[in-house]
């Protein structure tokens, strides 16, 4: 392996529950520091993402920033990735897509139990919600789909290990579940 | 000598009027299906079992065995046409598995597993569909529904109540409950039907024990469906 693959990693309308199983990859994140060099990433705290080989997303789209973000890791990132459930389907969140959107609004702000002063949050520097939340292939295109709520660590240690090997990407029965 | 055919290569011996899927199911072979179970009438309708004989696609739990034929079943085009069904029956529905009490027991996750699929990929429904929790023993989550009919069958072939049907047709079909309300309370249906353990997904479920099993511990959780078998077979065992 010659210099360190570029991964940036995003959670859009997700929990970070699949941020915290790649941290829980534990020491074999010693064995993949060398490489791999994280751009982009609530790990970094870099806030815009630069030309790279890998991206993770975490969570489904649910507003404008969501989309945004991941049309510029399309952009920049060779090989894009769907991580998790909310990222493939939609997930918990997609639960609101029962409802419209006044209504999810309306039962969380103004007539949801134990709310006093009640408003529906309008700043502009709220990303604006959509109707519904989708799935993020329904955006951008998808190269790899990683199931699980989240994936676990074993999982997305196999993926990149495959990855960065060069080998075909295969999983053990246990390490692919949608829950 | 006995009457036998073959299934990808495998000799499968078979007698007088058992179907290709009754045949590969007592010799241990096993081919992906939904809408079936042994102990009702074929059905037809989820074509997950489609093999082809000579070349041409047929419903193995319909389709009679017959002296020497030669059955494909686990060949590359089967298995991607399967996922392709799958990932359609998964986008028709609501299906959010981390929140749902099947989890790790249902079948329609253990046959998307079997047949390799990582997600649905197409452009989802998202139905609106509501839930019966009329009932006091036991809930019908409409969104988990992939019309299988198998309670439609139990309920009406050994039950003798016809509590469940379906209407409508194409994307408009949909599960009924016959009652004069509409809701499952106000039907014949008791816990001890037949009916309330025959449901393949997560569609009709025993109320206040869906987590008595921890996830991880589920049956399809460290075995593959092709080893442990239908979920319905294992649903008697532990109710008695
Ligand atoms: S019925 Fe099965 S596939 Fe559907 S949500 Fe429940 S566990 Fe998932
Ligand atoms: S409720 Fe369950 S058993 Fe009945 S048709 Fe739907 S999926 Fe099949
Ligand atoms: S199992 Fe044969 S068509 Fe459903």
């Amino acid at each position: 392996m010659s210099s360190p693959i570029k991964v940036a990693t995003a959670s859009l309308a997700g929990c970070f529950g699949c941020h915290m199983s790649l941290l829980d990859i534990d020491e074999r994140l010693i064995d993949l520091v060398g490489h791999i060099q994280f751009d982009r990433s609530p790990l970094t705290d870099i806030k815009k993402v630069g030309p790279c080989d890998l991206g993770l997303i975490e969570g489904g789209v649910c507003n404008a920033e969501n989309v945004e973000i991941l049309k510029a890791f399309r952009r920049q990132c060779k090989i894009l990735v769907a991580v998790g459930a909310c990222a493939i389907n939609g997930g918990v969140p997609a639960m609101r897509n029962q409802y419209s959107l006044a209504e999810c609004l309306e039962e969380a702000y103004l007539h949801g139990t134990g709310i006093d002063n009640p408003q529906i949050p309008n700043d502009p520097e709220l990303p604006l919600l959509l109707n519904q939340v989708h799935p993020i292939h329904e955006v951008v295109w998808i190269d790899y789909f990683l199931p699980g709520c989240p994936p676990s660590a074993d999982t997305i240690f196999t993926f990149l290990d495959e990855l960065l090997s060069g080998r075909p990407i295969q999983f053990a029965y246990q390490q692919i579940h949608y829950d | 000598m006995t009457n036998s055919f073959e299934i990808d290569g495998i000799t499968v011996p078979f007698s007088n009027g058992q179907t290709i899927m009754d045949a590969a199911l007592t010799a241990g072979i096993y081919i992906p299906h939904l809408c079936h179970n042994p102990e009702f009438k074929p059905h037809g309708s989820c074509r997950l079992c489609t093999v082809l004989i000579n070349g041409r696609s047929v419903a193995a739990c319909t389709t009679p065995a017959g002296e020497g034929i030669v059955v494909e079943n686990e060949t590359h085009e089967l298995v991607t046409q399967r996922r392709l069904l799958l990932k359609l029956l998964f986008v028709e529905g609501n299906h959010t598995c981390p929140g749902c009490e099947k989890s790790g027991a249902c079948q329609l996750q253990a046959v998307a597993y079997h047949c390799g699929m990582l997600a649905p990929e197409f452009v989802h429904f998202y139905p609106k569909r509501s839930i019966d929790a009329s009932h006091p023993d036991t809930i019908i989550d409409f969104n988990r529904c992939i019309l299988c009919e198998l309670c439609v069958r139990a309920s009406r072939d050994s039950d003798k109540k016809a509590v469940f049907n379906i209407s409508g047709r194409g994307i408009q079909a949909h599960l009924t409950i016959d009652s004069p309300s509409g809701k499952l309370a106000d039907s014949a249906f008791n816990s001890s039907d037949k009916a309330a353990r025959v449901c393949p997904v997560g569609a009709i479920l025993p109320k206040h024990k869906g987590y008595n099993i921890p996830i991880g511990q589920r049956l399809y959780d460290q075995a593959p469906i092709s080893q442990v078998g239908d979920v319905a077979k294992h649903q008697e065992v532990a109710d008695e």
